[in-house]
């Protein structure tokens, strides 16, 4: 039976064979590292480390603070350089910590070593995946135990691992279910553990058969798990589409996907649990794909956690005369960077660079009331109305149009012929929405 | 045609007597001091003061709900009128305060690290690394108080800089709350010196960034009066309590402070200046 | 916290000793200072926006244009049948619909923007709703009233409120009903013979008005003739079968959809089929009443209208059913035999309200205890 989409969405130029064929090669060790202090959602991490302290490789140099925060580990050994204000690819400026490897690449006690996950319950591989630092790798951030502890009352009943990789050009995921399929699979199962959930979905869109044929391999033998083929269409990666997709579940405006039973989990985060529970490997790196027409030769690569952008750049031949835009994550929802000191995080995906002639730029024309983006938009919302609202800075109004309910995908900005800043609009709403929040107390 | 005249004439007659007899006996009784203060206060609906407007403040005032001065924007002068119709005395607070854009850093003078291509607005703007200027505490330039200010007292510079008309600014501090970036302050309307910076980075960024950013050399700290002018973090800042002689200004080296007169256009001059130097 | 603490300290420590250094010499500094400056001034080298950072590629001036595409084979089928008269009124409507764009923006200090083509779109719209007898100075006044009152008073376009060549075409239809809806010409090759005639709706209503009966034998004779457009009427109003065409052309280029249009000729067709039923000697058939006029151009063109119609699919289902409901009354009741344009206008007014109603819901359900908490 063929899976029927969600409402709306877009199908842009996918552009992923610049990278899909590209096999995972290892980032060599850069000569300085610039690891972000804050690389999940929720509190950011209470720094551990100070200027000149040596450090080894899967140390622990940020602490959690509170629930919703993971610890931050050392991507190799070497030496505390300095503590300094870096762009962080997310887009704003945050503190970090410039390690200089000393080469040695010296794992900490205790890491690196084989461990038998079969005795583990699922507290005990909890507590790992929280000491690891692992957070939802697609690009959010979020704090992956926290996913794995919902409340008594919201029972899970689906576990759905998300390979739909629908941001065009990145290939990361892709690359990694086709070369790694068992390892996510096993990462999967410890998900399903702690959840106890008897069913397993692997999503998957039908632009990548040959990565679908290899978790169909992976799966094979494990009872409960089996993987969909999903229609490409942008964003069917998102939580709540894809949810609705495989389900028909709808999750709350404003909800989570536990509202209707549903824990996602990205494939790159399934295989760092994996990697975590087996190998007590903390998350210290992560598949990057390099790609666009401004970067000379595209790749993936596994690269640490903090290598900056400029020396993934070097490493894959250096960029284009003309490229004019730097974008962390894919160039639908990515953010785009000022600098090439922006390091790579947890959640960064890839780097995609764009030559000037391909980049479209904002003109806020007046809204011509097309009614595309209300045709694309999959959260059904009105775009149009509601930038409006926001020119005129009525956002009483746009929250009363749901504004805060976007899920800034960019649907609508992608197919706007005036060109409107659309995203732009609603982030601004938002930002506003939350000003006036705080206000009122 | 004498019929319809007739009864129209009597039906305009009936309903003019209704609406007399409904004029007394539904009539609201309206301290008459409410409409006093009412016409005493600026009628500029700013909300200012914090409440939907004027007429709102109005009454709070004559409940006894508000003070006499809430009224920023009206400043002493209505105060002094409110005092009367309440018959209350008022002592007044000693000058009125004006906005003041701290940040002279103009497109000349300060480096931008991007090309901004979004929506003409600060708030906008300031979602992405906060902004394009490449000092982090630095005047966005894209209008955003200038639209809140219910009284058109700041004009946008072709140079990139918010510049508050400190004639027509009644101290309403709405932009002072739109300002993402917090940089415009309240300042007494008679002083002259004035420090246009914000910026609490080291001297050493503050120098790669703009060329006339303090980079916190306490020269003039030195110059001024004990405790007129005293640093934070990096960033010399003035105490208003305190008179500064204008010649500190010369003290600065990267011309930061400014010596406003009477002219509005002379601080971007001496701004200006400072760049090309 | 505390390690905000020691980097404060720390800052301050650097700066103090910084000044020391420059202290004795104060106004040499900035000499050597300017050197250094040069070396590594911050430059802007990449563009900064908010996502997302691919666009699809449409344009409005490629909407624009793709409905003037659409309007061609119309626009050369009138030149065909009406001749040179055709011609001229499509080039001073055109024209003038430009030059009143241009001036009237230089005037309010707007960009001029022919460029959108939308100046064009309405000028050519209008001349398609006009009687190839019009004079040239009526064109003018309708351009006029198009471009200027109905579009850039209120702001330009995508602020209008109504659909600017309507309001162009039913300032004319009011003012010199004579010129507008009297002198009708037969449509012959190439406009060789012209006969003056009245059109196939005209007649009916006079039929109506003179208390006589509606002849049927018109009413069924030569449908095809209907079809094809080998009638008496407007410009672009006679070809039911090229302007169906080009609205398939904007259907499959997704420039429009399906809902207006056919909820607008599902309307009239059903509403006037009831009349006929009721009284089949005073009301002619509906399948008559949905080929002539200008229901097609209406529906399929003037209806669609983004900026003066509803934005949602319900919407518009809504728009097109008003607009059939309002066609018909002015039709069968009215004093006028035609009644499109002014249904159109008459909804155009009504689509604030409508798009109010037909907000569409936000995806899942909203929880209540959010709302309560």
């Amino acid at each position: 039976m063929p899976l029927r989409s969600f409402f709306g969405g877009v199908h842009p130029i996918y552009n992923k064979e610049l990278a899909s064929g590209a096999a995972v090669e290892e980032m060599p060790l850069p000569k300085r590292l610039v690891v972000h202090f804050t690389q999940n959602l929720g509190a950011p991490p209470e720094p551990l480390v100070k200027k000149g302290d040596a450090v080894k490789k899967g140390q622990v140099i940020a602490e959690a603070r509170g629930f919703v925060s993971v610890p931050v580990h050392a991507p190799t050994s070497g030496m505390v350089k300095s503590v300094d204000v870096f762009p962080h690819p997310v887009g704003t400026d945050l503190p970090a910590a410039v390690i200089e490897p000393d080469g040695s690449d010296e794992w900490a006690a205790e890491c690196n070593v084989e461990r038998d996950s079969t005795g583990l319950d699922g507290e005990a591989i909890k507590q790992i995946v929280f000491e690891a630092g692992l957070v939802g790798m697609g690009g959010a951030a979020f704090p992956t135990h926290v996913k794995l502890s919902p409340p008594e009352n919201k029972p899970i009943d689906l576990l759905i691992i998300n390979g739909a990789e629908c941001e065009p050009y990145l290939t990361a995921d892709h690359r990694l279910m086709l070369e790694r399929p068992a390892g996510i699979m096993e990462g999967a199962m410890l998900f399903a553990r702690v959840l106890n959930v008897s069913e397993t979905i692997v999503a998957i869109e039908k632009n990548k058969p040959e990565s679908i044929e290899a978790m169909r391999a992976a799966a094979a033998e494990r009872e409960g798990v089996r993987v969909e083929a999903l229609d490409v269409v942008y964003p069917q990666g998102a939580e709540k589409q894809l949810i609705f997709t495989l389900t028909r579940r709808r999750v709350p405006a404003g909800g989570l996907p536990m509202d209707v039973g549903v824990l996602v989990q990205n494939v790159g985060t399934a295989y760092a649990a994996y990697e975590a529970v087996r190998f007590s490997r903390p998350l210290i790196e992560r598949i990057v794909t390099v790609t666009g027409s401004g970067i000379k030769q595209p790749a993936n690569l596994l690269t640490r956690i903090g290598t900056t952008f400029q020396d993934l750049i070097t490493q894959c031949g250096g960029l284009v005369n003309d490229t004019g835009k730097v974008i962390s994550g894919g160039p639908m929802m990515g953010v785009a960077q000022y600098s090439l000191d922006a390091s790579v995080t947890k959640g960064t995906s890839g780097i995609v660079l764009l030559r000037r002639a391909e980049i479209p730029q904002f003109v806020s024309d007046a809204c011509i009331r097309c009614g595309r983006c209300v045709r694309v938009c999959p959260m059904t919302l009105n775009p149009s109305a509601l930038s409006i609202f926001i020119e005129r800075m009525d956002f009483d109004q746009a929250a009363e149009y749901n504004a805060n309910d976007c899920i800034e995908c960019g649907c609508c900005a992608y197919v706007c012929p005036s060109r409107r800043p659309m995203v732009h609009h609603f982030r601004r709403a938002k930002a506003e929405l939350r000003k006036a929040a705080r206000k009122a107390g | 045609m004498l019929t319809a005249i007739l009864s129209l004439a009597a039906l305009a007659l009936l309903a003019s007597f209704g609406l007399a007899i409904a004029a007394r006996v539904f009539a609201v009784h309206v301290d008459p001091k409410v409409e006093e203060i009412e016409e005493a206060l600026p009628g500029a609906n700013c909300g200012a003061c914090g409440l939907p407007g004027c007429s709102e403040l109005a009454k709070r005032i004559a409940e006894g709900k508000a003070e006499i001065d809430a009224c920023p924007v009206g400043g002493e002068s209505v105060a002094r009128a409110i005092a009367s119709i309440m018959d209350l005395s008022y002592a007044g607070t000693g000058g009125r305060s004006v906005a003041l854009v701290m940040c002279g850093g103009n497109d000349q003078v300060a480096a931008k690290r991007f090309y901004y291509n979004g929506i003409y607005d600060c708030t906008s703007a300031a979602l992405l690394f906060g902004g394009d200027k490449a000092c982090s505490y630095g005047c966005l330039g894209l209008r955003t108080c200038a639209g809140v200010c219910p009284f058109g007292a700041i004009d946008m510079l072709p140079s990139g800089l918010a510049l508050v008309n400190p004639d027509v600014c009644t101290g309403c501090t709405k932009c002072v709350s739109a300002c993402p970036k917090g940089i415009i302050k309240m300042v007494p309307a008679d002083r002259l010196v004035h420090i246009l910076c914000s910026s609490h980075d080291k001297g050493g960024k503050v120098r790669k960034t703009c060329k006339v950013g303090c980079i916190g050399c306490q020269r003039c700290v030195k110059e001024a009066p004990e405790g007129a002018i005293s640093m934070d973090e990096n960033l010399a800042v003035i105490d208003y309590r305190l008179e500064i002689p204008p010649d500190v200004a010369e003290s600065c080296p990267m011309n930061t402070i400014v010596v406003q007169g009477g002219d509005v256009g002379e601080t971007v001059t001496k701004v200006a200046a400072g760049g090309e130097e | 916290m505390v390690e905000n603490g020691e980097m404060r300290e720390r800052k301050n420590g650097e700066v103090d000793s910084a000044s020391a250094e420059s202290g004795g010499a104060a106004k040499s500094v900035s000499k050597p200072e300017k050197k250094e400056k040069k070396k590594e001034e911050i430059t802007p080298r990449f563009l900064v926006s908010s996502s997302p950072h691919m666009h699809e590629g449409q344009t409005v001036s490629g909407i624009m244009k793709l409905v003037i595409y659409a309007l061609l084979p119309v626009t050369a089928f009138s030149i065909f049948m009406f001749g040179l008269a055709a011609f001229r009124v499509i080039l001073i409507s055109v024209g003038s619909a430009l030059l009143f764009e241009a001036l009237s923006q230089r005037v309010m200090k707007r960009p001029v923007s022919l460029r959108d083509y939308s100046a064009v779109l309405t000028g050519l719209l209008l001349a398609l709703n006009l009687p190839p007898t019009s004079p040239w100075w009526m064109i003018l006044v309708g351009t006029f009233f198009a471009i200027v009152i109905g579009k850039q008073i209120y702001g330009g376009l995508g602020y209008n409120p109504f659909n600017p060549a309507l309001v162009g075409r039913v300032v004319l239809t009011i003012s010199f009903p004579v010129q507008m809806t009297a002198r009708w010409i037969t449509p012959s090759m190439w406009g060789m013979n012209p006969v003056t005639t009245a059109t196939p709706l005209g007649r009916i209503r006079e039929a109506l008005l003179s208390g006589g009966q509606v002849d049927l034998h018109l009413s069924r004779q030569g449908f095809l003739d209907l079809l094809l457009g080998n009638r008496a009427g407007s410009l672009g109003e006679v070809s039911v079968i090229l302007l169906l065409a080009g609205g398939l052309f904007l259907i499959a280029k997704r420039v429009i959809t399906w809902h207006t249009p056919v909820s607008f000729i599902a309307t009239v067709w059903v509403l006037t089929g009831i009349f006929h039923l009721i009284d089949p000697t005073r009301y002619a058939n509906p399948s008559f009443h949905v080929v002539t006029g200008g229901l097609f151009i209406g529906a399929l063109f003037m209806a669609t209208d983004y900026v003066t119609s509803p934005i949602s699919g319900r919407g518009m289902l809504i728009f097109g059913a008003g607009c059939g409901l309002f066609t018909v009354v002015i039709r069968l009741f009215g004093s006028y035999p035609e009644g499109v344009s002014f249904a159109i206008l008459l909804m155009n007014g009504i689509t604030p309200l409508i798009d109010r109603y037909t907000k569409p819901k936000v995806f899942g359900i909203r929880r209540e205890e959010k709302a309560a908490a």
